[in-house]
């Protein structure tokens, strides 16, 4: 099986240079006989890949350990969903998801798209194949995931406990289908720029891919903070971590070409702006797989990789950023002006959005990147939340603000003046509700108070778009934004609330002990042994009550033998107004019988998650509807015709 | 406004926006940057209480003392010359062992002493902070002891 997925890339890699080959000619003007290869080629390429990944899920599936990868992580004794997730896990097998998912996409492309000329299609399809081509060579050269081991091994090394989660699992491949998502989008852009076709059909054409590919990350980011919150029992829900920037810069540039890809489809503006927000976006996925898998970086997801392998990588991001920059440089003066507009409309409040959106990207990605530069200086600095808490927060307001009216503009031009009731509602909103927050607390501190505030008046103002219109004439997409934009609002409440209201104890209780927290008070009946699986675990047993309504708490440490490692296992009492968070630690060295027990209560911070949903919720519904808008318009114009 | 200008318009707020991005991240990079220290360069340098920086080194056998209320520690950590003394309150990380490496991130007080926020420590086999890699962890577990006789 491993020699038979080993040869199904191969082929693939052929299958890619075949498309590339043929793109090439197809751009020297020569009516070659490869052009008509591409699409079946791209189909092929399509499903070699595909089998090549089941080859390898195989493989985890039957645990055959004479396969190096399989051997090193997965165990014989590991449940069943969690040697599946192995198989993408580890480096060579997510290297191989990502390509995986590249070329079905590839051949989605070839068979579905129909809005744009096919010479237009089969350039982007060559670019794709260009892109797949370097991560062939990265994984048949560099980390071949079939690769077999003698003699093989009695039951296998196992995989890193803390990834040994349900939703870990499938947290991996949502980012992947994000990254991928925009790598497509990027093939679109160079497509038509190569075939002097950057107009609203292209702009439809790569639409759905983006707001696809910006869901699926939303979707894990938002995944990934709620397991970071519960699974590291640190109580936080962003770090800052290199490695959640490295999915937070994709998201950044991919909200921003959502918003401007809207404008050259509706509207034809923003044609230039669109296309160097796709290389952006595409350059910060290649950034976030190269900082996630290039070993650069010591973190939970950054498996042990070699040096040469990071360079690899390195060197594939550089070839494909930079190539992509050059074209831009030298097609971009062939792509004529769009249509203009007055700074005070949807497309200016949607370049504020792009603005505000790209100055956060900037600093976040100064910010993860300066301690690597530094190093290679010999210079060893972190740099941390303080920084990006300080450098981004601002600017968020700034976008906050702006999303409150710029949703409400007309196209092409508009007046404040007509939005004057609302613009005094609002400031109104503001005024309010951050006096009340001051009364209530007074040392909250001047963003969380912000936040509430501004999360307030987004909350009304994300509906004001309905206004109006009539609810079941309205497109889908525009009940998209409307609860994408009230998904923020949520998120925001939940981030402001948490970061300003929280409260901690931290103490040692031996069990008959109890503590207080946030008006909780928490008693430790017992403390005991539990096993799992492949693990045993110390096992707090808690009693919470507040105002007469008592709930049981099991916070655990968990032990793992393969490979040998301890974790936290949160216990979460959910409340409507917020969470309940207890870790329960290593007992006092002393030997007095107590153990180290932190509480914190966190308000509304199940909200920050609730708000990424719906968010997610939202681009499903625009999707949808663009979907939708596809199938009946066709049918619509034959009728018409007929 | 003209058409012709719009492109141009947009493209210089694009520009500016950029360097404001530059700007803002320079001035919070100087303030919040955090430097890594062991104690020997620590000792060297002048850092100003308070300013957050990250001590890396090993936990000096014999030095992790447990405060009262069970959750506060105080412990030295060393280098093949100096020693730095730390005070945390939390939950230390599993593999937190006298004579192991440890990354502990916070800022001198003005008593001297290096309270850190969180620590790291050595995760498993496969996994060294990355600011011990370069330490020879051999060399600092033999300093230790003949620093001990």
């Amino acid at each position: 099986m491993a020699e038979a997925g080993l040869a199904a890339l191969w082929l693939a890699a052929a299958m890619a240079l075949l498309q590339l080959v043929g793109g090439m000619t197809l751009l020297r003007g020569g009516a070659g006989q490869l052009v008509p290869l591409i699409k079946p080629a791209a189909y092929v390429q399509g499903a070699l890949c595909a089998f090549a990944f089941l080859a390898l899920m195989w493989l985890f599936y039957v645990t055959d350990l004479s396969v190096l990868l399989v051997a090193s992580n997965s165990h014989i004794d590991k449940p069943l969903i969690f040697k599946l997730a192995g198989t993408w896990g580890n480096h060579e097998g997510s290297m191989l998801l990502w390509v995986s998912v590249l070329s079905v996409s590839g051949a989605a492309i070839a068979l579905l798209e129909k809005r744009i000329e096919s010479k237009t299609l089969n350039a982007t399809l060559a670019v794709q194949a260009f892109i797949a081509l370097g991560f062939f060579a990265f994984l048949l050269f560099a980390s071949n995931p079939f690769e077999r081991l003698v003699p093989a091994p009695v039951e296998g090394n196992g995989l890193n406990p803390l990834l040994q989660d349900v939703g870990l699992a499938f947290h991996p491949p949502t980012l992947y289908f994000g990254y991928v998502g925009l790598s497509i989008a990027f093939s679109f852009a160079v497509g038509a720029l190569l075939t002097n076709q950057v107009g609203p059909a292209f702009a439809r054409a790569m639409r759905p891919w983006v707001l696809a590919a910006w869901i699926f990350l939303t979707i894990g980011i938002t995944a990934g903070s709620y397991w970071a919150y519960y699974e590291l029992g640190w109580g936080g829900w962003w770090f800052w971590d290199p490695v959640e920037n490295a999915s937070l810069l994709p998201w950044l540039a991919a909200t921003a070409l959502l918003h401007s890809v809207s404008v050259l489809a509706t509207r034809n503006a923003l044609r230039a702006w669109t296309i160097m927000l796709a290389l952006v976006a595409f350059a910060m996925s290649m950034a976030g797989t190269f900082l996630v898998r290039s070993g650069i970086l010591t973190s939970v997801h950054a498996f042990a990789v070699d040096p040469e392998r990071g360079s690899f990588i390195l060197a594939l991001m550089l070839l494909y950023t930079s190539l992509a920059f050059v074209i831009f440089a030298l097609r971009i003066g062939s792509v004529k002006q769009g249509e203009p507009f007055q700074l005070i409309s949807r497309e200016g409040g949607i370049v504020a959005n792009n603005i505000f959106l790209s100055v956060i990207l900037a600093v976040v990605l100064i910010g993860t990147l300066y301690p690597l530069a530094a190093e290679a200086m010999g210079d060893k600095i972190s740099v941390g939340p303080p920084y990006f808490n300080k450098a981004t927060v601002p600017i968020a307001v700034l976008l906050m603000l702006a999303l409150l009216i710029g949703p409400m503009l007309r196209w092409r031009r508009d007046d404040l003046k007509r939005l004057k009731y609302w613009l005094i509602g609002a400031a109104a909103i503001l005024l309010w509700s951050g006096i009340a927050v001051w009364k209530f607390a007074p040392d909250i501190g001047l963003f969380p108070l912000l936040g509430i505030a501004l999360s307030l008046a987004l909350a009304v103002a994300a509906w004001l778009p309905l206004r109006g219109r009539k609810l079941l004439r309205t497109p889908l997409p525009i009940f998209g934004m409307v609860i994408a934009h009230f998904g923020i609002a949520i998120s925001v409440f939940g981030m402001a609330a948490e970061s300003g209201f929280s409260s901690e104890t931290l103490t040692a209780l031996a069990p008959g002990e109890s503590a207080q927290v946030a008006g909780w008070h928490v008693k430790l009946d017992d403390v005991n042994p539990v096993v799992g699986d492949n693990w045993v675990a110390v096992e707090g047993q808690m009693h919470a009550v507040k105002n007469g309504n008592a709930f049981v708490l099991r916070p655990q440490s968990r032990q793992f033998f393969k490979p040998e490692m301890q974790t936290s296992e949160a216990a979460l009492l959910t409340r409507w107004n917020g969470q309940l968070y207890a870790v329960i630690a290593q007992p006092d060295q002393e030997g007095d019988g107590r153990w180290q027990v932190r509480l914190w209560w966190k308000p509304f911070v199940s909200f920050i998650w609730y708000g990424g949903l719906l968010i997610a919720v939202g681009g499903i519904i625009a999707l949808l509807g663009r979907m939708f808008r596809r199938t009946k318009k066709p049918a619509k114009n034959k009728w018409q015709t007929a | 406004m003209k058409p012709k200008h719009q492109r141009l318009l947009l493209a210089v707020i694009a520009v500016f926006a950029l360097l404001g991005a530059g700007l803002i991240a320079a001035a919070a990079l100087r303030e919040e940057a955090s430097y890594f220290y062991t104690p020997t360069t620590l000792a060297s340098a002048n850092v100003a209480p308070g300013k957050a920086i990250r001590l890396g080194g090993m936990v000096q056998k014999g030095s992790i003392v447990r405060a009262a209320d069970g959750v506060s520690i105080t412990f030295t950590v060393q280098d093949k010359d100096k020693t730095q003394k730390v005070a945390y309150r939390g939950i230390t990380p599993d593999l937190f062992v006298e004579g192991s490496g440890v990354v502990a991130d916070g800022r001198l007080g003005p008593d001297g002493i290096f309270v850190a926020d969180s620590l790291l420590a050595k995760h498993d086999e496969n996994y060294v902070p990355k600011e011990l890699a370069d330490i020879d962890m051999n060399s600092a577990e033999h300093t230790k002891d003949t620093l001990s006789k």
